[in-house]
């Protein structure tokens, strides 16, 4: 425990990517099994059984602590996880003598296992024992994983990167065959010390590893043939894969997560045998509803029989694995896509459809048809080698996805907050807002759009303009403009303004602009995302 | 509760707009705005202002106010040992060792019979660069409570260099740069470096150089150190820059090639300060009593009355109260949290 507290301990505060691989990686090569194995099961998935509830914890605390002293610490600490961590008594208390603390901490592995075997009527009185037995930090760690909400800044792609970097092999092997182990992943380690062979797995309903496309600059396009790309649609929805196989089948997200519970006229549905990579959309009297309405079903354990038909799934693929389990990733897409068609017309399911491919000759047809793609409300174009395989990824080269031009507004700088790793000593995430009234509410934040140079200006605005400080938040006098690109503007509860922005970057500072001439809340309403009025040109 | 001869404490050492000021001997301790005459406990800037007219320290004090603010510091200075008894006006002054940083003390002011002790800062543990604490048996305790919550407890100071140490083994190829605030925390930290075998030239930002000639002037070695100003930023791999904490997001630090940014506070222990630091490497080291410190300090000095100034008093006046001590919080003005030193940082 004391060892993978400590690795969580470096991550969280390490902001940049190669040095959190570094932490990781010398974690692996030094920690024992089945230790390591539950450690990266926790930093890659996370732990869904809530073990320990806010209530049980407090609980216990308050067996031990004065309620006063208590209470005057969580005000002050702010997370209950944290401060109990600290507060809870140490050594020499009357629960906690030297020889307990002197014994054996209980590793993660022992966490593990113990709580896999334990009603949940123990589980208090073993809680306090690990407690009793553990330091501040090594207290934390348990209680996150045992509570839930560990943010340690690392994707499940990023504990991978640093198996594979410990132990000499490709990412894309461990991909493979990710989604077919289970923790403490024992076969796996032994394979990456190289003591054994990769680890056999059933693959028949698992997650392939998808491939992914790059964004394409209108100054790439020149140096590609149009003849050897096929184009298709970029729609605005949520890419999936769902891999069926005797009468079973299951929906994944693009990370691997298991979504077909809340789609159920799709999961349910599939009785084939096929690995399929589309779009799942909401398409209601055969129109595209925005992603807002996607939102609504996302997420949810159970779904009522209302919000599936106010909010019907659709899957629209443009890809396909394995059909019948023989693996068409080897295949160029053209062939792949000849299977695919003939696979959906032969399936025959209302949910189901093929994204069309949109036919031209020269780019020049295409930039038409993006123009269109604002009105049509999809995202923009995919361009695709007609010769490519499909690799896991994000190979450069043979996919592009080119979106539809952003949409802008000129918002007035509000606040400031310094950045992490080498961006820590400038002020390089930018709140920003427009105008209601007399006032200036926020719509959202950028982090990304200017150059170096124009970083270090904007830093030195900032340095000169700061108004008020909270920790490393500046909040500054409202004298410059920035125009904002974004993607789209949504309906939101969830801020003040009422809008979401997608996608923001910052496109240009406007020096010259006054502050009073920035955009005000209602233009931006008028730029709210709404339905397709009619299915895409083709 | 013991009788005390003479007039009640409470009626001589009072909290005045210049701060805590005795009357008998019509001078202030520790001052924030100039006083005619004053006893200061040690040399933080809170503590030791320039502007005063004559001013009781110890050598230690005395030498790191000349330091800083020249001629500045007082018009007439009176230096006193560790146990030494000076008298002003009818009240015996003397000064009881703080641990806290160099030439740090606790005030022992006795006044017809009535002993109260002005602690200052202080902590319990070791400290290789100053004489460590020593309880004073007396009638009023008066104790400071910047780390005043049980969540504060420092690890051993081992353990918090042992993490410099290992961040130092793993990223070889990138400079640390050390937050430490330049009075005490920066020279505690750097002989405990020179403690766990380092022995290598450390790197000073020039707002620490003074102190640190200071420190060796007044018989704490050091080891090598070199001025930062002088050196190629580009080639200081793995190598070890101590710095002012605010230095740390300021311009200063952007010369180093992909610098590891450490900062060594006690108030590391709580991530959600730690991170508005917006450090990658946080060092729980504080040259003030943690909670156990404070509470076991109550104990061992056994003063039936006590009164908690700067921090957190709230927590610890409860605390005491339920300890069957007769206790209260001083409202002091103008003692600032370790390492509050702005966030821009001085030269
Ligand atoms: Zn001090
Ligand atoms: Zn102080």
């Amino acid at each position: 425990m004391r060892a993978f507290a400590d690795l969580l301990e470096r991550l969280v505060f390490t902001a940049s990517r190669s040095a959190k691989l570094r932490h990781l990686e010398r974690y692996f090569a030094s920690a024992p099994d089945p230790e390591r194995g539950w450690a990266l099961a926790a930093l890659a998935d996370g732990f869904e059984t809530r073990y320990a509830t806010p209530a049980m914890v407090r609980a216990l605390v308050e067996e031990r602590v004065d309620p006063t002293l208590f209470r005057l610490s969580y005000d002050y600490v702010g997370d209950l996880a944290e401060t109990v961590s600290l507060i809870w008594p140490a050594v020499g208390s009357a629960t906690v003598t030297e020889a307990k603390q002197a014994g054996e901490a209980p590793g993660l592995a022992e966490v593990v296992e113990t709580l896999a075997r334990t009603g949940r009527a123990e589980r208090p009185a073993l809680l306090a024992d690990w407690l009793d037995r553990l330091d501040p930090s090594a207290r934390f760690a348990l209680l996150k994983l045992l509570m839930g909400g560990m943010r340690v800044g690392v994707s499940a792609r990023l504990a991978k990167t640093a198996l594979a970097r410990f132990g000499g092999v490709e990412l894309d092997r461990i991909e493979e065959i990710w989604f077919g182990l289970t923790p403490p992943y024992a076969d796996l380690f032994a394979w990456l010390d190289g003591r054994a062979p990769p680890p056999q797995v059933d693959g028949r309903l698992m997650f392939r590893p998808m491939m992914l496309a790059n964004p394409l600059e209108e100054a790439d396009l020149e140096a590609l043939a149009p003849d050897a790309f096929a184009a298709e649609w970029k729609w605005d929805g949520i890419r999936v894969q769902l891999a069926a196989a005797d009468g079973e089948a299951k929906l994944y997200s693009r990370t691997g997560d298991e979504i077909g519970a809340s789609f159920p006229e799709i999961a349910g549905a599939a009785d084939f045998h096929a690995v399929l990579d589309g779009e799942l959309l909401i398409v209601r009297d055969d129109v595209v509803r925005p992603f807002n309405d996607l939102q609504q079903r996302l997420g949810r354990k159970r779904v009522t029989r209302k919000q599936l038909a106010a909010h019907p799934a659709h899957l629209r693929v443009y890809d396909m694995l394995f059909e019948a389990g023989e693996d068409l990733r080897a295949l160029p897409l053209d062939a792949r896509r000849a299977r695919l068609a003939a696979f959906v017309a032969r399936a025959n399911k209302s949910w189901l459809d093929l994204s069309p491919e949109v036919p031209f000759a020269a780019w020049d047809d295409l930039r038409a048809h993006r123009g269109d793609a604002r009105d049509a409300g999809i995202e923009g174009l995919m361009l695709k080698r007609r010769d490519s395989p499909y690799l896991a990824g994000r190979p450069k080269g043979p996919w592009f996805k080119w979106k539809r031009d952003p949409l802008s507004a000129d918002c007035i700088l509000m606040y400031a907050q310094r950045g992490h790793g080498k961006r820590s000593s400038f002020y390089s995430d930018f709140t920003f807002g427009v105008w209601r009234g007399e006032e200036v509410t926020p719509v959202g934040k950028a982090y990304s759009g200017f150059t170096d140079a124009e970083l270090r200006q904007l830093d030195k605005w900032v340095r000169d303009h700061t108004v008020d400080r909270f920790g490393p938040v500046r909040a500054v006098s409202f004298g410059l403009v920035l125009e904002v690109a974004f993607d789209s503007l949504h309906r939101s509860t969830r801020h003040k303004s009422g809008l979401a922005m997608r996608f923001p970057r910052i496109s240009r500072i406007r020096w010259d602009k006054p502050a009073a001439e920035a955009d005000r809340l209602e233009a931006l309403e008028r730029l709210i995302e709404r339905p397709a009025a009619a299915p895409p040109a083709e | 509760m013991p009788a005390t001869p003479g007039p009640d404490p409470e009626s001589w050492l009072t909290v005045e707009a210049g701060g805590l000021y005795c009357r008998p001997g019509d001078f202030y301790i520790d001052p924030h705005r100039p006083a005619d005459r004053a006893v200061v406990t040690h040399g933080h800037a809170d503590h030791a202002r320039p502007g005063n007219g004559a001013v009781l320290a110890t050598e230690g004090t005395l030498a790191i106010m000349r330091a800083r603010y020249g001629d500045a510091a007082w018009r007439a200075a009176q230096c006193a040992g560790y146990g030494e008894t000076v008298r002003i006006g009818p009240v015996a002054v003397s000064f009881a060792p703080a641990g806290h940083v160099l030439g740090s003390a606790q005030a022992v002011l006795e006044y017809h019979g009535a002993r109260v002790v002005v602690s200052g800062d202080y902590k319990r543990r070791r400290d290789p660069t100053c004489t460590a604490f020593d309880p004073v048996p007396c009638d009023v305790f008066i104790t400071e409570a910047t780390f005043g919550l049980p969540v504060f407890r420092h690890p051993p100071d081992a353990e918090e260099v042992a993490k410099l140490l290992a961040a130092q083994e793993a990223f070889p190829e990138r400079p640390i740069l050390l937050g430490a605030y330049a009075l005490g925390k920066a020279q505690r930290l750097i002989r405990l470096l020179r403690e766990a075998g380092v022995d290598r030239p450390i790197y000073l930002h020039g707002a620490m150089q003074a102190l640190c000639d200071l420190y060796e002037a007044q018989g704490v070695p050091l080891g090598p150190l070199v001025p930062v100003a002088g050196a190629d930023r580009k080639r200081l791999a793995g190598e070890i820059v101590l710095c002012p904490p605010s230095a740390l997001a300021d311009r200063w630090s952007r010369g180093f090639k992909d610098p590891l940014t450490a900062m060594a506070s006690g108030w590391m222990r709580v991530r959600q300060r730690a991170r508005q630091r917006n450090v990658e490497l946080p060092l729980i080291l504080s040259d003030h009593a943690d909670w156990d410190e404070l509470t076991a300090t109550l104990e061992d000095v056994g003063a039936p009355r006590v009164w908690v100034t700067h921090g957190r008093e709230e927590a610890l006046v409860h605390h005491a109260r339920a300890r069957g001590f007769d206790a209260k919080a001083l409202s002091l003005v103008g003692r600032e949290d370790e390492d509050a030193d702005g966030e821009e940082s001085a030269p």
